[in-house]
């Protein structure tokens, strides 16, 4: 078992099992995204106290839940790059970490949605959204690191580094956090509590979150071919590729 | 033991004698203080409302200006690759930098607050648990933010880097920091903040060394 | 008996290899000059010996065991001497040789690193904050510190780099107390040396 895990490890191997993959991946992405929305914006009815601005929680929800579990996915890829050294591990870590950035930035932004009409402000200091914000601060804080030096091995242990030093401290923020709202502002406003959940919205949701899971393997792999292309440049199998002979000639 | 109060030592007299670099630091924390009441203003009820917390990020600030120098100078004159190569082991050499650290830019913090709080008109008991909190915040502060310093070593952009990585971990310690001197001042007891405060202390004393020698071995290859 | 192994070692730099993969072994008492031109990879070389720099490929070991293994033994046995001497500008000459000691994992005394110092002519300057001595009289501190060691390897690169006529014979006497008392000795230098016993020349080169 451990023999094969190691054998997709190799990026050759995996360049062209990510390949076959990825196309796959992004038409059920699709499907499954638009089978959510048309569950919660046809199927579900209107809440009894919000309305229709309600729908929102089938983005909001989702997207949060996934900045989170895509956090963890890279903490776990730091950990196992860190452990054996292999290259694949910093080039997963390096491919989600944007996409766990952007899943951050659209939970913040429909948050931001969801208040203003809720509410009457475009921001509230919730505890959930407050952690996310700081969750958004860790993913930009992990791309500035990696970026910032220039030595690919060494970005990529530096940046394995601090995402495990982030995944440790996010409960501890999460906490910390939720203390602190609760303290000062009491739970009146709170995007935490959502309308009950009827049976069709929690399909609805759990539809739009696996869509969000599969589009990111799909974008994950298209991304961790780049990745492959551009650092195992000098390699012979990398020269003899179609995309790269075509584009020479 | 004797290596962790040889680093201790040698990294004390080299701050007092580039005194320059340390009270910079200090002279930060003062002005920054000082900002506050200017772009907010001076009446007393805003001020003591938001003294605690703007003492509080002015020390968070503070501490983080002085990162980069822990083992910036170490790195460039190559004593930092004698220190990993040392038969002693790495997480004890890199603690007492980061206590000599606390000790030149930390400490100095706990002893100004107070003085600073009185701009801000906070009560003397207040006051105390400014100090306090400050006490038990600065070194858990001086923790984390090595572990940045040891990870932008050489890279560009690296104090502001250090900042973005290593504020979103101090959040806690800010929120806890800060909120014991306002449950004082509520009424409400601290117990719990200060209690807090010392289980975030202990895990960061015995995590960051750790982390800091993965870092520095890292930056070194 | 200490013995250092290098086996088939390799490294990295912009995902190239710099080098072939390496393979030499040195022994009590044996010198090894590093030669090659700029960029050949000698500092990489040295530094993977030392554990330093991660190997591509290859083991490096020590007295036979590899030096993951041995790492406290090994780290005990090393003396490495980058480009920069790791001393300390705003210290005294002793305070530097002394702290360096300490980290080294043997203290030297107060008197045994002033006689050091004493020796390459610089007791007057013992004091000083390293700041105000010449480069020169810099690398003199970092010769004493060298006398002063008890470590087994030493591993230097460029160390005969711009030192005048007599600096380069205090050196090479230094060097060769310590062939003399069984040492290994692994350095880089563009110049001839003249260490009394046979140097071991190694090329580094495609």
């Amino acid at each position: 078992m451990t023999m094969r895990w190691f054998y997709y490890a190799a990026p050759q191997t995996f360049y062209g099992l990510a390949g076959r993959l990825w196309p796959w991946l992004a038409a059920l992405a699709l499907a499954l995204t638009l089978a959510g929305l048309w569950v919660g914006f046809a199927l579900a009815p209107a809440d009894a106290q919000q309305g229709e601005g309600y729908r929102i929680i089938f983005v909001h929800v989702p997207v949060s839940w996934m900045s989170m579990v895509i956090y963890l996915a890279m903490a776990f890829w730091a950990v196992l790059g860190l452990t054996f050294n292999t290259r694949l591990s910093g080039m997963m870590t390096r491919a989600l970490a944007p996409t766990g950035a952007m899943f951050a930035f659209l939970s913040l932004w429909t948050g931001a949605l969801w208040g203003k009409p809720m509410w009457g402000t475009w921001w509230v200091w919730d505890a959930r959204l407050t952690s996310e914000l700081i969750l958004f601060f860790l993913y930009l804080g992990y791309i500035a690191l990696t970026s910032a030096i220039d030595d690919v091995r060494r970005a990529d242990r530096a940046g394995a580094l601090i995402a495990i030093v982030g995944a440790i401290n996010v409960p501890i923020i999460y906490f910390s956090v939720k203390w602190w709202n609760t303290l000062h502002q009491g739970a009146s406003v709170s995007l935490t509590r959502s309308p009950s959940m009827a049976q069709l919205m929690l399909w609805g949701m759990l539809l739009m979150a696996l869509a969000m899971w599969v589009y990111t393997l799909a974008i994950v792999c298209y991304r961790v071919r780049t990745l492959i292309i551009e650092r195992e440049r000098h390699t012979d199998w990398v020269q003899a590729l179609p995309e790269v002979a075509g584009a020479k000639a | 033991m004797n290596a962790f109060f040889a680093v201790v030592a040698r990294d004390l007299r080299l701050a007092f004698r580039r005194k320059a670099e340390v009270l910079s630091g200090l002279f930060f924390f003062v002005v920054v203080a000082a900002l506050f009441p200017l772009a907010i203003g001076p009446e007393a009820v805003t001020l003591r409302h938001i003294g605690p917390g703007v003492l509080w990020v002015g020390a968070l600030l503070a501490s983080m200006l002085t990162l980069p120098r822990l083992f910036e100078n170490d790195w460039r004159d190559g004593s930092l690759e004698h220190l990993v190569l040392s038969p002693h082991p790495l997480g004890l050499l890199v603690l007492g930098k980061i206590l000599a650290h606390w000790l030149v830019s930390g400490l100095p913090l706990v002893a100004l607050a107070p003085l600073l709080g009185l701009q801000f008109d906070l009560p003397s008991d207040a006051l105390g648990m400014l100090a306090l909190s400050l006490l038990l915040g600065t070194p858990v502060l001086s923790c984390i933010g090595a572990i940045g310093a040891a990870l932008t070593l050489g890279v560009r952009g690296g104090g502001v880097l250090i900042a973005l990585l290593v504020l979103p971990l101090f959040v806690p310690v800010l929120v806890f920091g800060a909120g014991a001197v306002e449950a004082l001042s509520s009424g409400l007891g601290a117990q719990a903040h200060v209690s807090i405060l010392l289980a975030m202390l202990l895990p960061a004393v015995f995590f960051s060394p750790w982390a800091c020698s993965a870092a520095l071995r890292i930056a070194l290859e | 008996m200490s013995q250092l192994q290098a086996i088939a070692l390799s490294c990295e730099r912009g995902g190239r290899p710099l080098f072939a993969p390496q393979s030499f072994t040195l022994s009590a008492g044996q010198a090894m000059q590093i030669e090659g031109d700029n960029g050949s990879g000698k500092t990489s070389l040295l530094r993977m010996v030392c554990g330093l720099a991660p190997t591509a490929s290859g083991e490096v070991r020590w007295g036979g065991q590899a030096i993951a293994e041995v790492r406290h033994a090994f780290s005990r046995d090393l003396l490495y001497l980058g480009h920069n001497l790791g001393l300390k500008d705003e210290l005294s000459a002793l305070e530097n040789l002394q702290t360096a000691s300490v980290l080294a994992g043997h203290v030297v005394s107060h008197p045994q690193a002033l006689q050091a110092l004493q020796s390459q002519g610089l007791e007057a300057r013992a004091h000083l904050p390293l700041r105000v001595l010449s480069q020169g009289q810099k690398r003199r501190v970092a010769l004493a510190r060298l006398q002063l060691s008890k470590a087994r390897l030493w591993v230097l690169d460029e160390p005969f780099v711009a030192l005048d006529t007599l600096a380069v014979h205090a050196l090479q006497q230094v060097l060769r107390n310590h062939l003399q008392q069984d040492g290994l000795l692994l350095f880089t230098s563009h110049q001839a040396v003249d260490l009394g016993s046979a140097v071991l020349p190694w090329r580094l080169g495609r």
